[in-house]
């Protein structure tokens, strides 16, 4: 019989379904590389296939009806990252959402944005 | 959350400009303090696979079947204006959590390496990562209660840094702080790109007229 501390409780024993049985084993995305502060837009106008889709697709497409980034999504769905690279990677192979990668710092547009950064920090 | 003034600010296809900066720094040295005095935190969970150093501290006594374990990241969000937001993430301070930095650092603006002056070796390996990969970061030294003052000028011979890297004393408990901390990184980041040419070639193209 194991000691008490030797048990996992509550949390502690990790989610009832493993995350990984929602998305049936797959480990890895398949696509294109998501950011954790790429923007993801639910395309509108597009049906889900039901027989394609889980209550989790369905949550994330929700959240996405207005442009919602990678992190955000998996931080208010409490899913790990993993899980949902892959719900996104199965809903942008069916165009139901579309992919906007954050633009490299070298490449932001000009300094302006990164002096409007400051200037808005300063008024916190 | 989603960006409810996207629409209205720039018509369905306009999307936020996001912009990702790391808090870095050893276990225990203020990480997710600094992110809290800033925005609200919110975990965010990565499952990775058991790596084999994992594998020793982790106990996997009758979870035989644990082949993963759970990486929290503290996760914070700024927002300047409706199309303009800031992202905080907190790097895991365990070693064995370094193969997470990598996807952490991808695009990155830049980091605050938190230091504490009587732990200042804690903070070499995250100095040595931002270096190697030329991201730009500030060092912010954490005025702990009782930890002893030190000047900037032995806090950057003792981490061996360069000396346009900029070091700020900063207490991670207060916004203030935090904040000139953050401005710091931002003004820094703005110079060091400015001189690299890549960023020159494409800020010079001249603004079209009104």
């Amino acid at each position: 019989m194991p000691s008490p501390e030797d048990q996992y409780l509550d949390e502690a024993a990790g989610p009832v379904v493993r995350p990984y049985a929602l998305i049936r084993g797959r480990t890895r995305a398949t696509g294109e590389w998501l950011d954790l502060i790429a923007i993801i837009t639910a395309v509108r106008g597009v049906r889900p296939d039901p027989s394609e889709m889980g209550p989790e697709h369905l949550d994330v497409l929700r959240m996405c009806r207005l442009p919602t980034s990678v992190a955000d999504i998996a931080a208010d769905l409490d899913l790990p990252l993993g899980v949902v690279r892959i719900l996104l990677g199965d809903l942008q192979e069916q165009r139901l959402i579309s992919i906007h990668h954050p633009i490299p710092p070298a490449r932001l547009p000009d300094a302006r944005v990164l002096r409007e950064v400051v200037d808005g920090l300063r008024r916190l | 959350m989603a960006y409810a003034g996207s629409d209205q600010a720039g018509g369905p296809g306009r999307v936020p400009v996001t912009i990702k900066i790391l808090i870095a720094g050893g276990f225990g040295v203020g990480k997710t303090t600094l992110v809290g005095s800033l925005t609200e935190i919110r975990p965010l969970r990565t499952e990775e696979p058991l790596s084999e150093p994992g594998a020793a501290v982790d106990r996997l006594d009758g979870v035989e079947r644990k082949t993963t374990t759970t990486v929290a990241l503290d996760f914070g969000r700024i927002t300047i204006r409706d199309n303009l937001v800031i992202y905080l993430f907190g790097t895991p301070g365990q070693e064995r959590f370094w193969f997470m930095w990598d996807e952490l650092a991808r695009g990155a603006l830049g980091a605050i390496v938190m230091a504490d002056t009587r732990r200042l070796a804690d903070s070499f390996a995250s100095v040595d990562y931002f270096e190697q990969r030329g991201i730009p970061f500030v060092v912010g030294v954490n005025c702990f209660d009782g930890a002893r003052r030190y000047r900037p000028d032995s806090v950057r011979s003792a981490l061996d840094l360069d000396p346009e890297v900029p070091i700020v004393l900063c207490d991670a408990r207060q916004r203030p702080s935090c904040r000139d901390a953050l401005i710091a990184l931002v003004e820094h980041a703005l110079e060091v790109l400015r001189d690299r040419p890549e960023y020159a070639a494409e800020a010079r193209t001249p603004e079209p007229a009104p």
